[in-house]
């Protein structure tokens, strides 16, 4: 731990940070998030689960400068986040974001081409992004012509090929079934280990949350706050085979006792909501 | 070619043999309708002697400017109209509704302002086509998923660089399909127009064969236009397959 111990330091901080959605044709308003306190520390691997609604996406949005808080201050790097996504901050979503009308390659370059690189460069990244996220043989494939786990690893190489340096995941493996999702885990803590970035994942697995994380946040149900940040103590070098671990089963069953009284607060709101 | 197309081909050969033989034993009166092979000469003579010419080149021409037209107003007024919800709720009603209206009532009042010209065919053509681009790009832009907004602003995009490079490749299937119908449209109300009241033009040939009962002449010049149209189409719809499989659409 003494060398991650030299590295830390706030890396994105969240203070006392609400999101309020606003009244809408005659429907109230709606308190999604907050007060929320987090420091993400430079290089650590955060993730947060907690129940349906609770504003875990609102949280990572807030965050990218993708919605502005109702209240409290977000800053990245020291810089206060404003309407922006700042430099530096990539976001791979849950929803499907690869551009079919592109290559694999093309895909992956596009935030390079964007920011005007010159060829040689996004090449070089480009490839060694796909050759990374073992898309090299697919590089010249659209994104029709793979599956749903291909896909999504097109988004991170798209993200990837930028070189952010805090990552923020929004259940990214949400659409894939459980064995892929654990692979595509290790994939994710080797690309964290890789680039050394800070990692934020949302996720409403718990054996992921805990398999690929340093600290888990859980959230309560709506308006989501922190009840609890847990520590996991997984070395940096983990990989799926920790799953068998005696320790993982008590973490994740540690993550559930915070979590069941949240989750059936989120359904007895959402049974409210339905009569 | 593949199966599917062996067994149209089949059809479409099927059918001519048949016309074909129907109207060589006379089970067709050949004045009503003349054997395909005999269209098919009549046609080549008429081509040969470049007496069409100028009809050809006149009503492809009003043809393409009524597609082109169309397409690019239509694309125009459909962003705008998708960027005012109040206003596409105001125009919703008539859009579902303008192709049960024959618009063609309005041909004689386009020729009593603009005169026996280009013109009123133009805009018979134009008024045919645009309302099938206006609806295909507001599909298109409906069906843009929301998460390329977001994707757009993770990369500091401002709005003309996000519609342009994300939002419409985004729409691009729609926004064919709305060309696509718009050609149909247009070849449809510029060949009708002709027929009924043009000084010139293939639909206006048609129409005069018609008038003489030169049955040769008349069904040559109808299978011109149908190979043409068919062609257009076909090259259109090859085009959309194509683009379709890429992008894993299944087929149009």
């Amino acid at each position: 731990m003494s060398d991650r111990g030299e590295r830390e330091g706030a890396h994105a901080r969240l203070s006392g940070v609400t999101r309020v959605f606003a009244a809408v044709a005659g429907h109230a308003s709606v308190q999604a998030l907050g007060p929320v306190d987090l420091e993400l520390r430079s290089g650590e691997f955060f993730a947060v689960v907690g129940p349906s609604g609770c504003g875990k996406t609102t949280l990572l949005e807030v965050l990218a400068g993708l919605q502005r808080p109702t209240a409290g201050t977000v800053t990245f790097e020291h810089q206060a986040v404003g309407d922006e996504v700042p430099e530096g901050i990539g976001v791979v979503f849950q929803e499907d974001a690869s551009f079919p009308w592109l290559t694999v390659w093309d895909n992956a370059a596009f935030g390079l081409r964007r920011q005007g690189a010159p060829g040689a460069e996004v090449a070089r990244r480009v490839n060694d992004a796909l050759a990374f996220m073992g898309l090299k043989d697919f590089a010249r494939a659209y994104p029709a012509q793979l599956s749903g786990g291909m896909r999504q690893r097109v988004c991170i190489a798209r993200t990837l090929v930028l070189q952010p340096r805090l990552i923020l995941l929004d259940e990214p493996f949400g659409a894939l079934d459980a064995q892929t999702r654990l692979l595509m885990g290790e994939e994710l803590l080797r690309l964290w280990r890789r680039t050394g970035a800070t990692v934020l994942l949302i996720t409403h697995a718990l054996d992921e949350a805990a398999m690929l994380s340093d600290r888990i946040g859980v959230m309560s149900a709506r308006p989501g706050r922190f009840i609890e940040i847990v520590e996991t103590g997984w070395p940096r070098e983990r990989d799926s085979t920790i799953v068998g671990e005696a320790a993982f089963g008590a973490l994740t069953g540690r993550l559930w006792d915070h979590l069941r009284g949240e989750s059936i607060k989120a359904l007895g709101h959402s049974g409210m909501a339905a009569a | 070619m593949t199966r599917a197309g062996w067994i149209r081909l089949a059809v479409l050969a099927g059918a001519a043999g048949a016309l074909e033989l129907a109207c060589r034993t006379g089970l067709i009166d050949r004045h009503i309708i003349v054997a395909p092979s005999e269209m098919v000469g009549a046609l080549f003579a008429i081509l040969a002697s470049g007496s069409i010419n100028g009809d050809i080149i006149r009503t492809l021409g009003i043809i393409v400017a009524a597609v082109v037209l169309s397409v690019i107003f239509g694309f125009g007024l459909g962003v705008l109209i998708h960027a005012l919800p109040r206003l596409r709720e105001a125009l919703d009603p008539f859009f579902a509704t303008y192709y049960a209206v024959p618009i063609f009532i309005f041909y004689p009042v386009l020729i009593a302002i603009f005169g026996l010209s280009l013109v009123p065919i133009l805009l018979i053509g134009v008024a045919t086509a645009i309302v099938a681009m206006i609806i295909a790009t507001l599909n298109g832009l409906d069906r843009v998923p929301r998460v390329l907004t977001k994707v757009a602003r993770v990369h500091r995009m401002g709005p003309l660089a996000a519609a342009v490079r994300l939002k419409l490749p985004a729409a691009a299937p729609h926004l064919f399909t709305g060309v696509k119908l718009s050609v149909s449209y247009g070849f449809i109300a510029v060949i009708a127009a002709e027929f009924i009241l043009a000084p010139a033009g293939l639909g206006r040939d048609i129409a005069d064969a018609y008038a003489d009962f030169n049955n040769r002449r008349m069904y040559a010049l109808m299978l011109f236009v149908l190979v043409i149209a068919t062609l257009v189409n076909m090259l259109l719809h090859a085009w959309d397959l194509r683009w379709a499989e890429r992008r894993g659409r299944g087929r149009p």
